[in-house]
């Protein structure tokens, strides 16, 4: 039986005594069988002695309960790790970060507090997922949009504040940046409330975000400094109608004004909808694509392709054949939400924009729903997430299909740096990361990668690194891993979130001025939990007994 | 004897009014967790990879399947298979994985 480091087999029996009398028995897990459920899926460390493994698991229902189950934590020095769905497979599962701790499993903490129509917001616990949100505003015909990432069973808050995107409006794709108070528990025990929650009777918390004084929310997202037990939401009221348009760009040239263009238009509001980035000519696909190419695989094409693919030809070298064979090479797709006349004038207006830039742009409107969406029609949405709907469709990735009918992989990890807004960061990264994939076994699957423009004013990078259960493969991988963190790093590229495994690494890349903001952050976690109990080194962050003292 | 006939006979019928809200506790349990992924239709990743595994032999949805067995379904939800991972208590007791693998295997 794994104990968390320094307890005595009795002191531990003592403390899960005590938590079972907190929790009920039923809830506190400690046989080999349960403890099972709570390795992370998709670790690359899977079956190897570096698997982070929990020690316990203990599921309380309520914001009492976990302040009562922190308490006897530090009166034990137990580090105990808090996961709200623990589906965020990929980064870390419902796995702790610290093999020997207590996974706090706040599944059962389900409900969904308030949903304010009016003022478009919600306030929601840890365990309330995508589905859970969507379906309570289905059922009771309440007119707000969700935003979802990928994975619809994640937890709204969990992902939040491990700053996850989706894909609806811009101001919503960010979930941290969309939410609206909090309240935390601390490592003492004692439970805060952030923004305007901290006046008693308060009548405005998920109205006005900051309160007064420092705005301290950002310090309970990757972090270890306190656990998040409520949060509000600001949600979009749904509007009248969507509309997807396709701009299509005829040169290999053309990526940077369509880069710039299309940035200024989401910077000046013309259209918030995420931006859909594809190569028809590579046959990159974008979003709305990519499940029917994991499906079917890609299209077919004509020989003059095939052996530009053969030849891993540059890809400006698609050129000639993507022009004599009218195949854009570059597209995007603009969604736009609103009332029908204000969105057909946003994207005719986008049209002037492209047009103006390159005369030769084509157009085509690819979407046009009213709300509410039928039954029919949420079958028949490209891409559901882009209309707030949560799906499982990207467990695709991985799976058997038409296209891939091998044996299916065993989980996946992402690599995912940030780059700057502008076309020569694209070809940047891929004349950078393409040679540095392909040399440690990985690759882009395509001639070029293209980014994904989760957040205004940057693109985000989404590399797959599949993860299997034998450690010699993974091995490899986790070399390929850093190797890629490090390349990265060296371009001024940094990762925005990773996978438990990588988070010292990548923490270290974020080293200037001799790691001042790491050794912050360690002065804050031996302020606020001076016992170093609340999930150790989550996002790189040890407490004092904890830190190796390596740079 | 007779009372305890009675006892059994009274035990059979109550087994059996329950069976249908077992089958439909095993539903929203699968409507609830499963569905996304094992749900009808192309784009859920699941029933096509089922598909393809299979060849058309079996159905691929899993709410079509004839040959299912309850222990199957257990272990699938608790070891997980490939990519599906496994699901803790907090997300499928014992109580509603018993339903859903009667559900399941209800053709057999």
């Amino acid at each position: 039986m794994l104990l968390p480091p320094g307890l005595t087999s009795d002191e531990f029996a003592t403390a899960i005594a005590a938590f079972k009398r907190v929790v009920g028995a039923e809830w506190v897990f400690t046989s080999e069988e349960d403890l099972y459920l709570y390795r992370d899926a998709y670790s690359p460390y899977w079956g190897e002695p570096e698997e982070r493994l929990a020690s316990a698991a203990v599921a309380p229902q309520s914001t009492e309960e976990v302040q009562a189950v922190v308490r006897i934590a530090n009166e034990h020095q137990i580090p105990v790790h808090a996961i709200s769905t623990g589906k965020n497979l990929g980064y870390g599962g419902s796995a702790p970060t610290y093999s020997g701790s207590v996974v706090l499993d706040l599944r059962r903490m389900n409900r969904i507090l308030e949903v304010n129509e009016k003022q478009a917001y919600c306030v929601v616990e840890p365990g309330v997922s995508y589905f859970d949100l969507y379906r309570h505003l289905q059922d009771n015909k309440i007119r707000l949009m969700i935003d979802v990432p990928d994975p619809g069973w994640g937890s709204v808050l969990g992902n939040a504040i491990d700053r996850g995107a989706g894909y609806t409006a811009a101001q919503f794709r960010n979930h941290f940046d969309a939410h609206c108070g909090m309240e935390v528990v601390l490592a003492d025990g004692e439970v805060m409330r952030t923004g305007m929650g901290a006046m008693p009777g308060a009548q405005t918390w998920q109205m006005y975000k900051s309160g007064f004084g420092p705005w301290i929310d950002g310090m309970f997202s990757q972090s270890n400094f306190g656990i998040v037990t409520k949060m509000g939401f600001w949600l979009m009221p749904e509007p009248e109608a969507y509309l997807k348009g396709l701009v299509h760009l005829p040169r290999f040239r053309d990526l940077s004004v369509l880069v710039d263009t299309l940035t200024h238009l989401e910077n000046s509001k013309v259209f918030s909808g995420f931006p859909d980035l594809l190569s028809p000519a590579l046959g990159t696909p974008g979003l709305a694509g990519l499940h029917k190419f994991l499906v079917d695989g890609p299209a077919p094409r004509p020989a003059e392709y095939q052996a530009l693919m053969a030849r891993s030809a540059k890809p400006e070298e698609y050129e000639p054949y993507a022009l004599k064979n009218s195949i854009p090479f570059w597209s995007v797709g603009l969604p736009f939400y609103g009332p029908e006349k204000v969105i057909r004038a946003q994207w005719e207006h986008v049209q002037d924009s492209f047009r103006a830039a390159v005369p030769q742009a084509r157009f085509e409107q690819r979407e046009f729903f009213r709300f509410p969406l039928s039954d029919t029609q949420k079958e028949q949405v490209e891409y559901p997430a882009q209309l707030g709907i949560p799906n499982l469709r990207t467990f695709q990735i991985g799976a058997r299909s038409p296209w891939n009918p091998a044996p299916p992989g065993e989980g996946h990890m992402w690599f995912s740096p940030i780059l700057p807004r502008s076309g020569d960061a694209i070809l940047k990264a891929n004349e950078v990361l393409g040679p540095v994939l392909h040399e440690v076994g990985a690759s882009f699957g395509y001639a070029m990668n293209v980014p994904v423009p989760c957040w205004e004013r940057s693109f985000v990078f989404i590399i797959f690194f599949p993860v299997s259960k034998d450690p010699a493969v993974n091995q490899k991988t986790r070399a390929a891993f850093r190797r890629i963190v490090q390349v990265c790093a060296e371009h001024g590229w940094g990762e925005y979130r990773t996978p438990v495994a990588f988070q010292d690494d990548v923490m270290r890349t974020y080293s200037f001025n001799n790691h001042v903001l790491r050794r912050f952050h360690e002065r804050v976690k031996d302020a606020v939990d001076p016992n170093g109990i609340l999930s150790p080194g989550r996002y790189g962050i040890w407490p004092k007994h904890l830190r190796t003292g390596e740079a | 004897m007779r009372v305890a006939l009675i006892l059994l006979l009274l035990g059979s019928v109550a087994a059996s009014a329950a069976e249908p809200d077992r089958l439909g506790r095993g539903k929203a349990v699968f409507d609830y967790w499963c569905q996304a992924c094992h749900g009808r239709g192309a784009d859920k990743p699941g029933t096509v990879a089922l598909q393809v595994k299979y060849k058309g032999q079996l159905p691929a949805p899993l709410e079509e399947r004839h040959d299912l067995g309850p222990d199957l379904v257990k272990s699938a939800v608790r070891r997980g298979i490939s990519i599906m991972p496994f699901f803790r208590k907090t997300e499928i007791s014992d109580a509603d994985l018993d339903a859903l693998a009667a559900y399941l295997a209800r053709k057999r």
